[in-house]
C-alpha cells in the first residue's frame, strides 16, 4: 500500500514532490516492462475520471448544481468526513502508539482486528454498527435507555459509520510511522525527565506529525467517499445524512446526468482539498 | 535473580554514600553483563571495551533505560534500580547526540528543566545561560541539523547538564565527529568535565578519548571488568590483549622465576624485575630489533626467531606482524625494513633487550 | 451492492444448476407445464435479467425448466431493474428482461432493444412491515403519521419509493420518515434489525421475510400497483429456450409460484 510506504520513511527529511522531466532516473532511461505497466496503471486510473468528464452534461451542469439540495448534501459531507476524522485522530493516534509501543500478549491479533474494517464490506460495517449501536444493539440498548442516545439516522451516525471505515486507515498510517520513528529520541526525553506522557506529547507526536497528517488525509478522503456504511447505519434524509455518495448513488437510480454532475461536485473538492493541503505540507518546514 | 547474594565487593569504597555504588547485571540470553562501578563525586571514569563487551548497556543500564537483573545502584545514597529513567537524577549525552529535530537548540536544552516543572520562561532562561557557557549563544535559534557536529556535541552536553544531574553518562561523546573537529571538542569536553561536580561516566572504545577525559578506566569485556585503575597505569600494565593493543604493547602471560619468566606460549624471556609466580611480560614493538642472521655479538638476552606474517606502515615506521616461537610485533624504519629485505615469508631473528622489557604480576 | 448480490446470486445458480441437471437427466421433458410447442429441441443457456424482488420465485421456475428442459440451463442476473436496464442498454447479452416496473421496461423498449411488445406476468403493491407482533398497533396508512413511531421510507428515486409516492399523494397523508432507503431491502432490512418501527415495502418482500416482520395490509395500496412487465430481448442469443422461459412464467405453474411468493397474478 504506498501510503504505508511513504509513512515508513522517517519523518525528519520532507520529500520534495519529484520535479517535472524525470523520465530519466539517474541518468538512465526507465526499463520499458516497467514503464509500460505503469503508464497502463495510470490509464487505468485515470480514464474513467476523464470519461465522467467528457460525459458530463456541461450544458445543463449550472441548473444541476444550483440546486439547495447539492449544497445541502455537499456541505453535510464535508462537516461528516472532517469530524470523523478529528474521531480517528482522537482515539486513532493513541491506538496506534499503544499497538507500536506497547508490547502485550495479542497484540498481532489486536492489529489484525484493527484493520478488519479495511476489507470487510462497508454494508456489512454499517450491520454490524447497527448491531452495536443501533436501538437494539448491544451497546446501543444501553445508550438509548439511560442516555436516550439514538444514533441510527443521526448526524452523528454518520460521523460514526465514516470513522469506523476510514480509522484504519489512519491506525495503520500513524502506527506504521511510529515503528520507523527512532524511539531513542523518547529515551532522550525520558532521561530529561520526562513522563512517557509528556515524551509522547512534546517528542514523538511533533516527529510522527506528517505520518499523522497523511494519515488523516486518507482518512479523511475514505470519510468522504464512504456509501455503504452510511446509508445503512444513518439511512438517507437529506440535511440530516444524506451526504454526497448517498445523494449521487439515488440520482443515478432515475437521473444519471444528475448524478455525474453531483459527482463532479466531489471529484472537485476533494481533488481541491488534497492538493491544498498537500501543498501546505510540502512548503511548511 | 540468583547472583543477588552473592558478594559485593565495590573496587573502591566511596565514603558514606556519596556518589556512585553500583552493581551492575544485566542477562540477554547468551550475554551477561556483571560490572560493579563506584566513584566519587568529581570522579570522571571512562567504560573502555571493544565492540559488543556491554560498556553501552552498562550505560543504559544506569539511565533506566534498560532494566537491572540484579545488582544494585545507588547514588549518593538513594537507591535508584526500580526508579523510572525520568525519576533519575541521570543527564545523558547520547552518541548521535538524539537532539530533538523540531526544537531549536535553546528549547532542546529547556526541555529538562520544563519537565522538573520549571516555568517556560524560567527554563529558557537557564537553557540560554547553559548555551552560553558553551560558547552556542549564537546558535540558540537554530534547529539541530544546522548545526555543525561539535556544535550538535555541545547542544547535547548542556541538555544533559541543565536538569543538574548526579550523574552524567556520555555514549563515545566523540564518535560521531571527524578526525579533526574530535581534537577540539575532546579538550572542550574535558574541560567541561573537569568542572563538573557529580560523577561522570563515559563509554568509548578509543583509548586515547578515555585516556584523555577520564581519571579512571573501567575496561570491560565480555561483560566484565578485566581491569580498572588510572589511564596511566593501565597503559603501562596491561593485562589483556585487548589493552594491551589498545596500548600498543606486546603482551605475555607467563611463570616467573628471578629473573626468567617462562612463557605459557614456549620460549623465556629475561627480565630486569625479580619477580617469582605468574607474571605479565610486555614491551613496545619498537623495543624489537631484527636480523636477518643470528646475532653474535648481541647484548640482548630475548632472541627468537621469527617469520615475517605481514607489513604495514605505521606513522613513518613499519610494523612487521611475526609468527615463530613468540608471536609478535616489531617496529622499524623504513630504511631499516629495506635493508633487511624484509617481505612475508621471510626468516627473521627478533631480539630484546631485558632493560625494555616491564614485567609486573598477574 | 445490489447488482454484485445478484451477480453472485446468479453464479451460485449457476453452479447449483451444473450440478443438478447432470442427476435430472433422467426426468420425462413430456412433464413439461409450460406448453410450448417446441419442448426437447431446446438447448443451451437462458440468461434472464431480472427484479431482485424476483429472486426466490424465478430460481424456483428456474428449477423447474431445467427439469423440463435437459441440456438448458438458466443463468440469472438479478438486481435493481434500473441498473439491469442501463445494462441491456449497453449491451449485455441477455435473453429475457423481467422488470420491476413499466417504467423501467420503456427504458429498453424505448431504446429498440425488446422483441415485440411487452407483458405484464403479475403486480405487486405496498405494505406495511412492521415489528413482529405488531406491537405499536399499527392498522392503517394514517398510522404511520405518528409522532413517535420510526418510519423508513423507500427513496423516491427508486421504485417502491415512487409508488409510496403515489400512496401517500393519493390519501394526502404526510409521513415524516427518518430516513429514504437506496432501495426496498434497506427499507425493509431497518425493519428487520428493529432499528425502524415500520415501513412501507412490497408484499412479497414482506412475505419473503418470514416472521421476521409482520404485514397489515392498506386499502389504498390499490392506488399504486406495481405492474411487473416481462420481454424476450432483441439481441437474445438463445431465442427459443427464452420463448418457452417466458412461457413458463406465465403458465399455470409460473402463477402458482409467483402467488405463493406474494405476488398478484393478473
Amino acid at each position: 500500500m504506498t501510503p504505508e510506504e511513504r509513512t515508513a520513511a522517517p519523518p525528519a527529511p520532507r520529500k520534495r514532490s519529484p520535479r517535472a522531466g524525470t523520465w530519466a532516473v539517474g541518468g538512465r532511461g526507465v526499463p520499458l516492462p516497467l514503464l509500460l505497466p505503469a503508464l497502463l496503471g495510470l490509464a487505468f486510473l485515470l480514464v474513467p475520471l476523464l470519461a465522467l468528464l467528457v460525459r458530463a452534461p456541461w450544458s445543463g451542469l449550472p441548473e444541476q448544481l444550483t440546486s439547495a439540495g447539492v449544497w445541502q448534501a455537499l456541505r453535510l459531507s464535508l462537516i461528516c468526513a472532517t469530524a470523523a476524522t478529528a474521531v480517528s485522530l482522537v482515539i486513532g493516534v493513541p491506538l496506534a502508539w499503544v499497538l507500536a509501543r506497547v508490547e502485550f500478549p495479542g497484540r498481532g491479533l489486536v492489529r489484525a482486528l484493527v484493520t478488519l474494517p479495511l476489507v470487510l464490506p462497508p454494508v456489512v460495517g454499517g450491520v454490524a454498527l447497527l448491531m452495536a449501536l443501533g436501538r437494539n444493539g448491544i451497546v446501543g440498548r444501553w445508550l438509548d435507555s439511560w442516555f436516550g442516545v439514538t444514533l441510527p439516522f443521526t448526524t452523528a451516525g454518520v460521523v460514526l459509520a465514516e470513522a469506523f471505515v476510514a480509522m484504519p486507515f489512519l491506525v495503520i498510517s500513524v502506527e506504521g510511522t511510529l515503528r520507523a520513528a527512532d524511539r531513542r529520541f523518547e529515551e532522550a526525553a525520558a532521561t530529561l525527565g520526562a513522563s512517557r506522557f509528556t515524551a509522547f506529547r512534546r517528542v514523538t507526536l511533533p516527529l510522527i506529525a506528517p505520518g499523522i497528517a497523511a494519515g488523516a488525509v486518507l482518512a479523511w478522503a475514505r470519510a468522504l467517499g464512504e456509501f455503504g456504511a452510511t446509508i445503512t447505519f444513518a439511512g438517507n434524509f437529506p440535511g440530516r445524512t444524506q451526504t454526497m455518495p448517498l445523494a449521487v448513488y439515488l440520482a443515478l437510480q432515475s437521473d444519471p446526468e444528475a448524478a455525474i454532475a453531483l459527482s463532479l461536485v466531489l471529484l472537485t473538492v476533494s481533488v481541491a482539498v488534497l492538493a491544498g493541503l498537500r501543498d501546505r505540507w510540502m512548503t511548511a518546514s | 535473580m540468583t547472583t543477588r547474594d552473592r558478594t559485593e565487593s565495590p573496587a573502591r569504597e566511596t565514603g558514606a554514600g556519596a556518589g556512585l555504588d553500583a552493581r551492575l547485571v544485566v542477562d540477554r540470553g547468551s550475554f551477561r553483563l556483571d560490572v560493579a562501578l563506584t566513584a566519587a563525586p568529581g570522579d570522571v571514569v571512562a567504560l573502555l571495551g571493544p565492540n559488543g563487551a556491554g560498556k553501552t548497556t552498562a550505560l543504559r543500564a544506569l539511565a533506566g533505560l534498560v532494566p537491572l537483573d540484579g545488582g544494585h545502584l545507588r547514588l549518593d545514597g538513594t537507591p535508584l534500580d526500580r526508579t523510572p529513567p525520568e525519576g533519575r537524577p541521570v543527564g545523558v549525552v547520547f552518541q548521535d547526540y538524539l537532539l530533538f529535530p523540531h526544537l531549536t537548540a535553546l528549547d532542546n536544552v529547556a526541555f529538562g528543566p520544563r519537565c522538573q516543572g520549571l516555568a517556560k520562561a524560567d527554563a529558557r532562561e537557564r537553557a540560554a545561560e547553559w548555551l552560553d557557557r558553551m560558547g552556542l549563544a549564537a546558535h540558540a535559534g537554530a534547529r539541530p541539523r544546522r548545526l555543525s557536529g561539535g556544535q550538535a556535541q555541545r547542544v547535547a552536553l548542556a541538555r544533559a547538564l541543565a536538569t543538574r544531574p548526579r550523574l552524567l553518562l556520555l555514549d563515545e561523546p566523540l564518535a560521531a565527529l571527524d578526525a579533526r573537529t574530535r581534537l577540539e571538542v575532546r579538550a572542550q569536553l574535558r574541560r567541561h568535565l573537569a568542572g563538573f561536580e557529580a560523577v561522570a561516566v563515559l563509554v568509548t572504545h578509543d583509548p586515547l578519548d578515555a585516556m584523555v577525559l577520564a581519571d579512571r578506566l573501567v575496561v570491560v569485556e565480555g561483560g566484565r571488568v578485566v581491569q580498572e585503575g588510572a589511564p596511566a597505569d593501565i597503559a603501562r600494565r596491561p593485562r589483556t590483549d585487548y589493552i594491551a593493543q589498545l596500548v600498543g604493547l606486546n603482551l605475555y602471560r607467563g611463570r616467573a622465576e628471578g629473573h626468567t619468566v617462562r612463557l605459557d606460549e614456549g620460549p623465556s624471556v629475561t627480565i630486569t624485575e625479580e619477580l617469582s609466580g605468574p607474571v605479565f611480560v610486555a614491551f613496545p614493538p619498537s623495543a624489537v630489533t631484527l636480523h636477518r642472521e643470528r646475532p653474535t655479538g648481541s647484548s640482548a638476552r630475548n632472541l627468537w626467531q621469527c617469520e615475517v606474517a605481514g607489513l604495514e606502515t605505521h606513522g613513518d615506521r613499519i610494523r612487521a606482524d611475526l609468527t615463530g616461537d613468540l608471536p609478535l610485533a616489531a617496529d622499524l624504519t623504513t630504511a631499516a625494513a629495506a635493508e633487511l629485505d624484509l617481505f612475508p615469508g621471510a626468516k627473521v631473528w627478533g631480539s630484546v633487550k631485558a632493560v625494555q622489557t616491564h614485567a609486573y604480576p598477574a | 451492492m445490489t447488482r454484485m448480490a445478484g451477480v453472485g446470486a446468479a453464479a451460485l445458480l449457476t453452479l447449483s444448476a451444473c450440478s443438478s441437471s447432470g442427476d435430472s437427466s433422467a426426468a420425462d421433458p413430456a412433464s413439461s407445464g409450460s406448453g410450448s410447442a417446441s419442448a426437447g429441441q431446446l438447448s443451451g443457456t437462458v440468461t434472464v435479467f431480472a427484479a431482485a424482488s424476483l429472486t426466490e420465485s424465478f430460481t424456483t421456475l428456474g428449477e423447474e425448466f431445467e427439469k423440463a428442459h435437459p441440456g438448458t440451463k438458466v443463468t440469472f442476473n438479478f438486481g435493481g431493474s434500473d441498473s439491469l436496464a442501463a445494462g441491456i442498454n449497453s449491451g449485455a447479452p441477455a435473453d429475457v428482461f423481467a422488470a420491476a416496473s413499466t417504467k423501467t421496461m420503456k427504458l429498453v423498449t424505448d431504446e429498440g432493444a425488446a422483441s415485440g411488445e411487452p407483458v405484464t406476468f403479475v403486480r405487486n403493491q405496498l405494505e406495511i412491515a412492521t415489528l413482529p407482533g405488531n406491537p405499536d398497533k399499527i392498522a392503517s396508512l394514517k398510522d404511520l403519521a405518528g409522532p413517535d413511531l420510526k418510519v423508513v421510507l423507500c427513496d423516491k428515486e427508486v421504485p417502491c419509493g415512487a409508488a409510496t409516492q403515489k400512496v401517500l399523494d393519493a390519501t394526502g397523508l404526510k409521513v415524516t420518515p427518518v430516513s429514504y432507503e437506496q432501495d426496498v431491502k434497506g427499507a425493509l432490512t431497518k425493519v428487520e434489525l428493529k432499528e425502524a418501527d415500520a415501513s412501507l415495502v412490497y408484499k412479497t418482500d414482506v412475505h419473503a421475510a418470514g416472521d421476521k416482520v409482520e404485514g397489515v395490509e392498506f386499502p389504498e395500496a390499490a392506488e399504486a400497483v406495481n405492474d411487473y412487465p416481462i420481454a424476450l430481448l432483441k439481441d437474445a442469443p438463445n431465442a427459443a429456450a427464452a420463448k418457452a422461459f417466458i412461457a413458463l412464467v406465465r403458465s399455470d405453474t409460473g402463477r402458482k409460484v409467483l402467488s405463493e411468493a406474494g405476488f398478484l397474478t393478473p
